[in-house]
């Protein structure tokens, strides 16, 4: 019985995916400005206090009053040569090391899993 | 699965178990201070008892001009003229304590043989007024923190000399409050340690994170943020918002115990409460 408004739910869901999809024109420059938004979006959530708050502990370029209990935050690309490793550390540190004072973003549901991604775009760009 | 879990907690528990024994609570305090001494090689003992202001100069020629003009100096006389007041039935907190309560702090809290509780300051302060037919007083702030803050200020210059009598209850009331201090609590899951030791000196944001060496010295404490004086159990609560942690109350035994470790690891420092702080 439970089952089956949940298929009913997926397959909508995947129908209205495909519905915005095939509304989105797909030139380059539209694809840019989305990837260019979500980087902006990804950086306004690490920014932002009651959110990432990334500057509590790191350096980051354009932040301000940034803290040092964390290492600043470049060369992120060459640090995390996978992505996945880069955001499976934000969403939850102690996997990697227990005792960090790292918050565990994704696990202690700090963040949704739709801001982690947007901000490792961001990190990433760094 | 539930096997699994059973194995872990019970592996857990040992572990616990041994630490409690490897440890003893005069083992910790030598690690404790040894840990903060190199830490901060160029800060003298007695200089944790100014919290960040013993690290960091900016900021210390800021409260040095504070300390000018105490922001707390109204609540100390409050504090006298509330301590010395007779209650109903003639008696005064004289009475409750030993040497007339003057000059006594640094023996708080301490370890109460006949009732097993960690006793505070101003846990006996309200005792006082309770024994002498009189209704406690709030306890974070207010006139507790006024009549704390006198008692803290006529102990000032005294070594903090907080015992762990050789009571099996004593020293599982320490390791409640060492446990405390180094368990990961609330939604950021963060421990008094992991900023207050591991990070001791570092920025977050611009703030200066304090180390734990000394945090119990000026209290009560007048801070900026409140614009008001408060007791130890209401920064502690503050403290624990900040992890996003559901705050225990003040005089909880968590916080009764936590302040237990915090001012036996704090032992030999010279009180200098109340104090001023951002």
């Amino acid at each position: 019985m439970r089952k089956f408004p949940g298929i009913l739910k997926t397959a909508s869901s995947v129908l209205a995916i495909a519905g915005s999809l095939a509304l989105l024109p797909v030139t380059g420059n539209a694809a840019e400005a989305q990837t260019a938004s979500v980087t902006e979006q990804g950086k306004a959530l690490a920014f932002n206090r009651k959110k990432g708050n990334c500057l509590a502990c790191h350096q980051i370029e354009g932040g301000k009053l940034a803290g040092n209990i964390g290492p600043p935050l470049v060369s992120m690309k060459a640090r995390f040569p996978d992505k996945a490793k880069l955001r499976a550390q934000i969403w939850d540190a102690t996997r990697a090391n227990p005792n960090t004072i790292m918050p565990p973003f994704g696990r202690n549901k700090i963040l949704s899993e739709g801001e982690i991604d947007k901000i490792v775009e961001f990190i990433y760009t760094l | 699965m539930k096997k699994l879990l059973t194995i872990a907690a019970t592996l857990g528990l040992m572990c616990t178990g041994s630490i409690a024994v490897q440890a003893s609570p005069q083992q910790d305090l030598k690690a404790f201070r040894s840990y903060f001494a190199k830490r901060f090689p160029d800060v003298p003992f007695q200089e944790f008892a100014n919290g960040v202001y013993a690290i960091d100069k900016a900021s210390r020629a800021q409260w040095e001009s504070i300390e000018e003009f105490p922001p707390y100096e109204l609540s100390v006389d409050k504090g006298k003229a509330l301590f010395e007041k007779p209650f109903k039935n003639g008696k005064t907190y004289a009475s409750c304590f030993r040497n007339g309560g003057i000059g006594i702090k640094q023996d708080y809290p301490y370890f109460d043989t006949a009732s097993g509780e960690v006793v505070t300051l101003e846990g006996a302060i309200n005792a006082c007024r309770v024994k002498n037919g009189e209704k406690p007083l709030g306890w974070k702030k207010g006139k507790i923190a006024d009549i704390s803050a006198y008692m803290a200020y006529t102990s000032r210059g005294n070594k903090i000399n907080v015992k762990i009598p050789s009571d099996p209850r004593a020293i599982a009331a320490y390791e409640q409050g060492k446990n405390f201090f180094y368990a990961k609590r609330g939604q950021l899951n963060m421990s008094c340690a992991d900023c207050h030791q591991w990070n001791a000196g570092n920025r977050i944001r611009a703030d200066l994170l304090s180390p734990a060496l000394g945090h119990v010295t000026h209290f009560p404490v007048y801070r900026s943020k409140w614009g008001a004086l408060g007791t130890l159990h209401r920064r502690y609560g503050g403290c624990n918002k900040q992890v996003r942690f559901k705050p225990f109350k003040a005089q909880s035994p968590e916080y009764k115990t936590l302040e237990y470790f915090e001012s036996y690891m704090s032992n030999g420092l010279k009180l200098n409460g109340p104090g001023a702080r951002k």
